[in-house]
């Protein structure tokens, strides 16, 4: 595909000084941590945002927050660029590195370090799952509530980088709202401590600020998180629409009316029978879409919430209500749920969108999205947090056919500017990274970018954290 | 993924079927969480999206394997967790395989794994050879920590650690012939004797045949068969694996030809995997291909086929079992609640230990291919089943209840084993 987005040029001086560093790099690190060969380089060439690839310099797995601080000195002393790692999984190719960079991947920092049930906080390094902080206190009755759909394989240290939503952030918020402190390392090797188990700090919220800050303010070692209690029982209910505007008029019918449940999943046709396929979840197949609404709290909470959603969704005309019996049952709902992108691959390849609605666009949204993916000669499949107005249409294409590749990116722009056109943004969760950098200037104006790229300098006067991403190319402030 | 191959390098079938599984991969990472030894290394390479992007490469760029993907892949158990996890429906399994036989056709692997893989190759497989060895192990035994000391013998002083302290004589169950029902008729099977259960274990293969004539079925021990061939399988050694199968496939057939068979009983989750995979294996030998898949469909776990006879339902024993689910099992096979509602049925306390599905170590050959990696996920399976505080293990694969019992006190005994007891058989031997 000739590629649209580009990356930084790189750096000739430190290209050829390759064998140095490399050399330098593995003085830091202990053995089986740095990989320097081209073979063992390759697959750290992309992250799930396949369509562009950048092999790296080197890529280290520290072990330590006190390695990482190390590598971060030389890399800044030497003006080498950094980009950071946790699990790969960014769909905004985040985590693609660049001919000059080395990738500090988290992989290998996965321990709990602390589980503090009393204040109800987790310590974790970076490297730790989000599905693993919430299994390790799952037997004492507790959660962490932020549920992107990769949580399986994401990093909290992503999750950091990106502000990660998912499905369940509807009623317990997103990554921002449950993280309380972090262990971060600087450009320069200094190690600082933003936060901590207190849910406000004094002084300015700078964990807000790096909060979603796509890896360019530091890289975060561990991380302070809020546990939750688990509710006393939750129950997802399937709701079925004979049409996506139908069943897109009703979430903001639900949300207007103040009805605020744990999460309200859209899916569509072509969704819905991704998913089934993978999951045999019971998703019915006779719908156009698919609207997947959790309530929790005790038995009475529930009834009295589902009735008045129910009450809400045959004003829409819905067509299939199923409730789901079982535990089981439950658990594969979510899990056709969560793994809808991956099962995609089934069909076809796919890029997916992020863009950001408000509920009472949504209807419009959905219809243009169909509008402008079929004006392009190709196919869509809607999953997302309606609840949340965070749309993830997933463009078909194949990717081995550069003209099918082209029309799929233009009309992932397009669908981009509509959400921002429609008062909504570029990301909900995914972050920029450089998949939707080019689109910023959509969004904001340079001046309000010039702004955002002066508190990134604050922090990193270099530029050599992951400095591809987020601002577009042209307009930065020159080296 | 995207993928670059000409159409010249996708004339050959094995290229233009591992393409066909790469083209599904969409590299989301979900695979990554659940594979063993990314869990324990942490290193992309060590699981499974690193390795399809490594296999992609090198069958892209038609190169020969060298020594950075050779490490990795054989550091993959072939548990195939990742395949349970994947949402695309990567075929992993057979991209690995393609993978493996590639690397024994273009690269020379030092004289010392050569030699090991050699000897392993030469004497798993064939259970007179084996027997004799564990006999000689015994010998040696006296010598292990030395070996291990000395790099060229390290690894035998390894298998001389997981060499049983003595060897059962040879079982009946293991000679070919046929076991008539105790009751009525009501089925016809073969039992897969194969090769280093029979000689570490036969009382597994005695309880399968005790418990499957008690409740009327026929079981016939088919002259002619022999090791499944997964072992050879999974170090590449293609033809070896390939003249097993076809071996394996006229030893049934003949059966099935000769009375009727309902099923061919594999009570080695392992070999289970494999002899469902003949008809994948021979797909392209025009005299094999259909009978293959004949003998691919006839396969069936042991639990499987206990499920279709109904067993009637026991009173509880005040029995707590920790059941393990082997790779090939879980994943493998894809058999996830039939042994356990099994054992539920017959009386005992099933539970699931955390992290059920992650691989214990042993994978076939594994555990003494790669004794570090192995030793860690052996710790860390012990753990977990020894939190459940169990009064015994159950699992339906040898080479898991090899690898566990060298870690644990707890008996760990095979599914049918306690079936057997639970049905009228004596009390298993260590309970």
């Amino acid at each position: 595909m000739a590629e649209t987005i580009g990356f930084l040029q790189p750096k000739q001086a430190v290209i050829t000084r390759r064998r140095e560093i490399v050399a330098d790099l593995s003085d830091l690190l202990p053995e089986g941590c740095l990989i320097s060969d081209e073979r063992g380089l390759k697959p750290f060439e992309t992250d799930a945002f396949i369509a562009y690839r950048r092999m790296p310099l080197a890529v280290a797995l520290p072990e330590t927050t006190e390695q990482v601080a190390a590598l971060l000195r030389y890399c800044s002393r030497y003006g080498v660029p950094v980009v950071p790692r946790g699990a790969g999984t960014s769909l905004s190719g985040g985590a693609i590195p660049q001919e000059d960079a080395v990738v500090i991947g988290l992989s290998k920092m996965s321990r709990i370090l602390d589980i503090d049930l009393f204040n109800r906080t987790a310590t974790v390094q970076a490297g730790v799952t989000n599905l693993n902080i919430s299994e390790a206190v799952s037997a004492d009755g507790f959660f962490y509530a932020p549920d992107p759909s990769s949580q399986l394989a994401c990093t909290i240290g992503g999750n950091i980088g990106m502000n990660s939503g998912g499905a369940h952030c509807l009623k317990y918020g997103v990554t921002t709202n449950n993280l309380l402190g972090v262990k971060m390392v600087l450009f320069d090797g200094t190690v600082v401590e933003l936060g901590g188990k207190a849910l406000d700090a004094a002084g300015y919220d700078l964990l807000g600020l790096v909060c979603g800050s796509e890896g360019q303010l530091g890289i975060v070692a561990e991380a302070t998180v809020r546990l939750i209690a688990k509710p006393e029982g939750a129950r997802p209910v399937l709701f079925g629409f004979s049409s996506s505007e139908a069943a897109g008029a009703c979430v903001a019918d639900v949300i207007g009316s103040g009805i605020i449940p744990v999460a309200i999943e859209f899916m569509d046709k072509p969704a819905i029978e991704i998913c089934e396929a993978f999951a045999h979840a019971g998703y019915p197949l006779d719908v156009e879409a698919l609207l997947i609404v959790e309530v929790e709290g005790s038995e009475p909470e529930m009834d009295a919430m589902l009735a008045s959603i129910v009450a809400v969704a045959r004003r829409h005309g819905v067509a299939t209500i199923k409730e789901c019996q079982t535990a089981m049952e439950a658990a594969a709902i979510w899990k056709g749920r969560k793994s809808a992108f991956g099962a995609t691959g089934r069909i076809a390849d796919y890029i997916c969108m992020d863009g950001t609605v408000p509920l009472s666009q949504l209807s419009h949204v959905l219809a243009r999205t169909g509008e402008i993916v079929a004006s392009y000669g190709l196919r869509v499949a809607n999953v997302f947090h309606a609840g949340d107005g965070n749309m993830h249409p997933l463009i078909l294409y194949n990717i081995n056919d550069p003209d099918d590749a082209a029309r799929a990116e233009a009309a992932g722009n397009d669908i981009l500017k509509l959400c921002v056109d429609a008062g909504g943004c570029l990301t909900g969760e995914h972050g920029v990274g450089i998949e939707k950098r080019d689109l910023m200037l959509h969004q904001y104006t340079q001046t309000d970018l010039d702004q955002q790229m002066a508190a990134r300098a604050a922090f990193d006067p270099q530029w050599i954290l992951n400095p591809s991403k987020v601002f577009p190319l042209e307009g930065r402030p020159a080296a | 993924m995207q993928t670059n191959f000409t159409p010249a390098q996708l004339a050959d079938p094995h290229v233009a079927e591992s393409e066909a599984i790469l083209r599904k991969c969409v590299h989301c990472g979900f695979c990554t969480a659940t594979c063993p030894t990314y869990v324990t290394l942490g290193d992309e390479l060590d699981s499974p999206r690193g390795r399809i992007y490594l296999i992609k490469d090198m069958l892209e760029n038609d190169r020969a394997a060298d020594k950075e993907t050779v490490t990795h892949i054989d550091r993959c158990l072939s548990c195939l967790a990742c395949t349970t996890t994947c949402p695309s429906g990567v075929d992993y399994m057979h991209l690995v395989d393609h993978a493996r036989v590639h690397i024994e056709k273009t690269y020379r692997r030092p004289f010392k794994d050569r030699l090991v893989r050699s000897v392993l190759a030469a004497v798993l497989p064939y259970p007179q050879r084996f027997r004799l060895s564990l006999k000689a192990a015994g010998l040696a035994r006296p010598f292990a920590g030395l070996m291990k000391r000395m790099p060229l013998l390290k690894t035998f002083g390894v298998m001389l650690d997981l060499a049983p302290g003595s060897v059962p004589e040879p079982s009946a169950s293991a000679i070919p012939g046929v076991h008539s029902p105790k009751n009525k008729r009501v089925g016809r099977v073969a039992l897969l004797s194969g090769c280093a259960q029979p000689v570490l274990k036969p009382e597994i293969n005695e309880a399968t045949i005790r418990l499957l004539t008690r409740f009327g079925v026929e079981v016939v021990v088919s002259s002619g068969e022999g090791c499944c061939g997964a072992l050879v399988h999974h170090m590449g050694r293609e033809n070896q694996a390939l003249e097993a199968a076809r071996r394996n496939v006229d030893a049934w057939l003949k059966v099935a030809d000769e009375g009727g068979l309902d099923a061919i009983v594999i009570t080695a989750s392992g070999c289970g995997t494999t002899i469902k995979d003949y008809g994948h294996m021979l797909r392209l030998d025009p005299d094999y291909a259909e009978k293959a898949a004949r003998v691919s469909a006839l396969a069936k776990d042991i639990t499987e086929y206990l499920a279709t006879l109904d067993l009637p339902e026991q009173e509880a024993r005040g029995m707590t079992l920790a059941y393990h689910s082997a790779c090939s099992m879980q994943h493998g096979q894809k058999i996830t609640t039939a042994p356990k509602q099994l054992l539920k049925r017959a009386g005992f306390l099933v539970r699931d230990p955390a992290e059920g599905h992650l691989c214990c170590g042993s994978a076939g050959t594994y555990n003494i291919l790669q004794p570090e990696i192995s030793a860690k996920l052996k710790a860390r399976k012990v753990r977990n089943i020894e939190a459940t505080k169990p009064d015994a293990i159950a699992t339906g694969n040898i080479g898991c209840i090899t690898q566990i019992a060298s870690g644990t006190k707890i008996p760990i005994l095979h599914t049918v084993e306690l079936l057997d007891w639970a049905y009228g058989g004596a009390k298993p031997e260590g309970l």
